[in-house]
């Protein structure tokens, strides 16, 4: 079987000794929350921290506060079942809780935190892999060698951003925390992420990921679907996060579509946006938007399915959360299916004031 | 029926009864010992280093650093194993680790045996390789292109592994019979078994210089041949024990490299030696579904009424024979059973690639040849506007024939197994009827109970039984058929309990040990109900005239009239008079002395006497039918499952809740090979797997398993024990041409190849809007040279069986 490489365990009694842990460890320790992301790639040694610190006892970290109209602030080591269930969560947010209850099996959700989740490292099919896998083919530029087998005359590793709660955050326009030894800061969640698949995150090594700032729900109204090829254990191969805010006249007058699993930072597709603000939602603005969405996806082929198909089903996928949120039937309504199809599981969010 | 194939079915206490099975408690507690549990002390541990180039000679390989790296006992090279094995004697094309030549990434290379597995694993790195690259075959059409450099030096020519041409009857001349022709190039892609339970094994050797091997094979029979042949031990100096297999469906037929390996470390180290597997590796042992490439040229009347067949398969065979010259075999052999087909041709040919070698799934071969007939029956009623269930229906083989190429069909079920699907899912109102988007489509198919013929020529039994009873009133039954989760075990309990009137619990079942079980072939082919069965039955009725002797004379009652039931004895006309049965044992042991019997099972000689001809016969065919329902989002092409009514041809069910297990397997299994599941390799990147993981490979969950509407149809065919047929392979066949027809049906387009993706159904549904042809799949069959055919004259035709000269046709 797959062993893990021997590593020291620290666990913290608190977040200012888990910091503390950190800056006195220094670059060959990580943190580990639910450790669903980690300790596999640990085992195919993607990763091969010598210390990991442990958060998951770690109760501050497990902490839901504030009200919905002022915006809630979520403890990064609550787990994604957590996230997904939670009574006060779930009603004022359900496009979080939804993207939540998206992400791998139950097993899984009981363990892995949502700010784990946040930071899911970047995945590529030339990455993970074991390490004799990786050994055959002179490794890749993410991990031990100095191509990118997904596009080798690229400088730039394209592994992808596969978290389904990063695109829903960026969105919705949440923010994260960021402690470390040298203070704290409060990060929109846009800015967490970077367009390369090494270095996918704006986040110091030593910074530690304590909270999630959700917006005040002042109004806006979001959904996300996720396609995937199964409808459990699979990361997303596209994700459309949509949030909106109408007019009372249905008026498109604030946008946001986010797409997640395509490339290696959630792609905002601005002229999508664009498409529909100031305009109400259609089948001709939604065929709009859906068309800018097109061009600006540009899928490789270091995920599951054909990458051509990918592509177009951005299109797709956009339409379809512009058509659920605006109220309009989708496409094919005779299908019974269609709204329980694995693949194309959706979680609407419901209106709000 | 009744006599030596049991009582008459009204009479049956356990048979057909859903008792439960006689491992299930263990496994559901956890008590069951899979190899990888199994420790021992001062046990070594074994890792395996394997090739990291798709084709290559090795130059350098310097072990000496990696053998004196602290807790490495030993490291085991190419050269300590010399002898080649193979699962089948034509192709003995394997070495346990590399001699001079790698072909395929993870290739076993070198083996070290260390303390613990990590260090095994660092000492891997420590291993000095150096290869010459050789240009690396990636395809069925790259193999065909590329005669040298050659992947083995045997075989018929360049990297073709195998060729084999049979025409029953003049095929021209059924062709020119036809009303219309049709030719239909189709592919079935490659997967994999994807068992839960990783392959692992122990070994220990004994200071008398016997070894064990406890494994997790579906075949110790064969495992044992092939370990004392290449570790140059006696076959009496060796012992395989088949642990509990945590699923195989074929994946653990073969005799492996790491099997081998350990056996060897034990014997040199004199330690117990272990190995597990990872998921990685297990996808370099794959022995998969063969990618099959076909062409199917049938001629047909304006009724359906197929005059002649010509049916072409390549196979990609990967990087060994294994199976595969009998995989070839299955890609055209069993295609007769179904329907009736007055002339037949077959060609196949295995080619070699640099991948993992292919073998028996599930099906075997068949799945691929099933797919590209069913599809084109469907096309066939299509074209001339026949219901697709009545144009089948009208033309299936009769029961108690002969099929053009000499397969002796007893009991035929099939008409009733497409009634009760066409029933069942209202196919009448619906098929073609339902709006665009939803679909169902019909497809059928036939399988065999066991091969008639074992892997190696012998006129010995396939199947031995031993029984033992004893004082306490126990039996104990001992076989060398292996549980891989059908329930054979399970099987071997019910039927001595019918027969001695005592409950399936009372006995113990000792398996799958080659020195204390009598030799079963193996779990494959669906033999094992069938001839275990049957070996069973014949065991059990010796100890019963045994016991019927002594009782018989004790009571006074006419041995004819002495009943077995409940646990007792007694005189079937006067119940009151009778013992128990522990009782009847105690009187038999002191008439006859210590009680055991004996039973065996050995099919009969196959009605075909030309060369090829040991391949398809059985003692008998299973059958079925299934309806699958399909939605399909013509936006995305995604294709969904909801339904499927499946009807399936058990002779007489030993189990119903075990044969409806095996038929929802099947149906899963089939869903999977439809819609997703495809062995993939990156061939401008070194021939790597492209995800040999869990996660990646791509395989249903239940999330997107289909709910399954199953029928036994049961026609006791008298070759089976009680009637018995087999339900662990058949029903997988109809299941992925069913899905095909039904996306036809639903948004008009025909995919021609598994899997059925997405991307595949979209661009077919593009190709349609645009007035093009709305297909998608293979069109051109590539040219391979090959020989004259192995002519043989029909039944119809007045043949006996035999080869003969070809009479030159005329013009």
């Amino acid at each position: 079987m797959l062993r893990l490489p021997k590593f020291r365990f620290l666990q913290p009694k608190s977040l200012v000794e888990a910091v503390r842990m950190m800056s006195d460890e220094g670059p060959d320790a990580l943190f580990v929350a639910g450790g669903t992301d980690l300790y596999p790639n640990m085992k195919r040694r993607q990763q091969v921290p010598k210390v990991v610190i442990g958060l998951a006892q770690l109760k501050q970290l497990r902490t839901i506060k504030g009200k919905p109209a002022q915006g809630m602030v979520l403890g990064a080591g609550l787990t994604l079942t957590e996230v997904a269930e939670d009574r006060r969560i779930q009603p004022a947010y359900p496009v979080v809780s939804n993207a939540a209850e998206l992400i791998s099996t139950p097993l899984l959700r009981n363990m892995g935190s949502i700010g784990g989740n946040l930071l899911l490292d970047t995945r590529c099919n030339y990455y993970d892999q074991n390490y004799e896998w990786r050994k055959g083919i002179n490794f890749c530029m993410k991990k031990d060698g100095k191509i990118c087998w997904v596009a080798p005359s690229s400088p730039r590793c394209w592994a992808v951003q596969s978290s389904d709660s990063a695109p829903v955050m960026v969105a919705i326009g949440a923010q994260v925390k960021l402690i470390s030894g040298s203070g704290e800061r409060l990060l929109p969640m846009a800015e967490l992420y970077n367009d390369d698949g090494i270095h996918h995150l704006n986040k110091r090594p030593d910074e530690l990921l304590t909270e999630i700032h959700l917006p005040p729900t002042n109004g806006w109204r979001a959904t996300y679907w996720k396609l995937r090829r199964r409808g459990s254990f699979d990361f997303p191969v596209l994700g459309v996060a949509t949030c909106l805010r109408l007019t009372g006249d249905g008026t498109v007058e604030h946008a946001k579509i986010v797409l997640g699993g395509i490339g290696s930072y959630p792609i905002e597709v601005t002229l999508s946006e664009k498409a529909i603000i100031g305009k109400k939602l259609t089948e001709e603005t939604i065929h709009d938007a859906a068309e800018a969405a097109y061009s600006p996806v540009k899928p490789l082929d270091n995920t599951d399915f054909a990458m051509s198909w990918r592509k177009h089903m951005a299109r797709y996928y956009v339409a379809c959360t512009l058509r659920e949120l605006g109220g309009l039937p989708q496409s094919l309504p005779h299908l019974e299916t269609e709204r329980s199809v694995p693949a194309l599981r959706v979680f609407s969010s419901g209106p709000f004031s | 029926m009744g006599g030596a194939n049991g009582a008459e079915q009204k009479d049956l206490r356990v048979i057909g009864k859903p008792h439960r099975k006689v491992d299930a408690a263990s496994k559901v507690t956890g008590q069951t010992k899979y190899a990888d549990d199994l420790v021992f002390p001062r046990m070594l541990y074994t890792k395996i280093l394997r090739s990291t180039v798709p084709h290559g000679r090795i130059l350098k390989l310097d072990a000496s650093k990696a053998e004196s790296y602290p807790g490495v006992k030993l490291v085991l090279l190419g050269k300590d194993l010399p002898i080649p094995y193979g699962a089948l004697p034509v192709s003995e094309d394997e070495h346990p680790l590399a001699i001079g030549k790698v072909r395929m990434m993870g290739d076993p290379v070198a083996a070290v045996a260390a303390v613990d597995e990590d260090v095994a694993t660092e000492a891997l790195d420590l291993i000095d390789v150096e290869y010459e690259l050789l240009p690396a075959i990636s395809s069925i059409q790259a193999a065909l292109d590329t005669p040298e450099p050659r992947i083995h030096e045997y075989g018929e020519f360049g990297n073709i592994h195998r060729r084999q041409v049979y025409e029953f009857g003049d095929v021209e001349a059924g062709f020119a019979e036809a009303d219309f022709i049709r030719e239909d190039i189709t592919f079935y892609e490659g997967s994999t078994h994807l068992a839960l339970e990783q392959h692992a094994s122990v070994a220990q050797f004994g200071h008398d210089g016997k070894l064990t091997l406890w494994t997790c094979t579906q075949d110790p029979h064969y495992l044992h041949r092939s370990l004392a042949k290449v570790l140059g031990l006696p076959q009496n100096r060796v012992r395989v024990i088949a642990t509990t297999n945590g699923g195989g469906f074929g994946g653990k037929c073969d005799p492996f490299a790491h099997e081998i390996i350990v056996s060897k470390l034990a014997m040199m180290t004199g330690r117990p030696v272990k190995i597990c597997l990872t998921r990685e590796e297990i996808f370099y042992c794959h022995r998969g579904r063969h990618p099959v490439l076909m062409s199917t040229k049938t001629g047909f009347k304006k009724d359906g009424a197929i005059t002649a067949m010509h049916h072409r398969t390549i196979l990609d065979g990967g990087a060994y024979g294994g199976h595969g010259v009998a995989s070839t075999f299955y890609t055209g052999v069993l295609q007769p059973t179904t329907y009736q087909i007055k002339r037949y041709k077959f060609e196949a040919v295995r080619v070699f690639t640099n991948k993992a070698p292919c073998g028996p799934k599930r099906g075997h071969g068949t799945p691929q040849p099933r797919f590209a007939q069913e599809i084109q029956m469907d096309k066939i009623a299509e074209q001339l506007g026949l219901d697709p269930a009545e144009m089948r229906r009208k033309h299936l083989v009769p029961p108690n024939s002969l099929t053009v190429n000499w397969l002796r069909i007893g009991t035929m079920g099939l008409g009733k197994c497409i009634d009760k699907v066409v029933e069942g899912s209202n196919w009448r109102e619906r098929f073609r009827k339902l709006p665009y988007g939803k679909g169902i489509g019909l497809a059928c198919s036939g399988y065999m109970t066991g091969a008639g013929t074992p892997i190696y020529w012998n006129g010995m039994p396939h199947s031995g039984v031993q029984l033992k009873l004893d004082r306490s009133g126990g039996v104990t039954v001992f076989c060398g058929s292996t549980d891989i989760g059908q329930g054979s075990d399970s099987i071997l309990a019910y039927i001595v309990a019918e027969v001695l009137g005592i409950d399936p619990f009372d006995i113990r079942v000792v398996t799958a040990d080659t020195d204390l079980t009598p030799v079963d072939l193996g779990s494959y082919s669906s033999r094992v109900t069938l001839m275990t069965g049957n070996a069973a039955i014949q065991a059990a009725e010796r100890a019963k005239q045994m016991l019927i002797q002594a009782v018989s004379a004790k009571l006074g009652v006419p041995a004819d009239r002495l009943l077995f039931a409940d646990r007792r004895v007694s005189d079937r006309e006067n119940p009151e008079k009778g013992m128990t049965f522990v009782e009847a044992v105690w009187l038999a042991e002191t008439q006859f002395g210590t009680l055991g019997t004996v039973g065996s099972y050995k099919p009969a000689a196959a009605p075909g006497k030309f060369k090829g001809a040991g391949v398809g016969p059985s003692p008998a065919y299973s059958y079925s039918a299934a309806v699958a329902e399909v939605e399909v989002n013509p936006e995305t092409g995604i294709v969904v499952v909801p339904r499927v009514w499946i009807a399936h041809d058990i002779g007489q069910c030993i189990n119903p809740v075990l044969a409806i297990g095996q038929i929802e397997g099947s149906v899963y299994m089939g869903l999977g090979e439809a819609l997703m599941e495809e062995m993939t390799y990156r061939g401008n990147r070194k021939m790597v797997h492209k995800f040999p993981s869990f996660l990646e490979y791509k395989s249903p969950t239940t999330m997107e398993m289909c709910d399954v509407i199953s029928y036994l149809i049961e026609d006791r065919d008298s070759n089976g024990p009680f009637g018995a047929k087999e339900a662990g392979q058949g029903p997988q066949l109809p299941v992925p041409p069913a899905i095909a027809n039904a996306i036809y049906d639903a948004v008009g387009v025909r995919i021609d190849e598994v899997p059925i993706t997405p991307d595949k159904v979209l661009k077919a549904i593009r190709a349609k809007a645009k007035g093009q042809e709305g297909r998608y799949g293979p069109t051109v069959f590539p040219h391979c040279d090959m020989p004259a055919s192995i002519f043989v004259p029909t039944p119809e035709e007045g043949g006996d069986g035999k080869a003969v000269e070809r009479q030159p046709v005329l013009a």
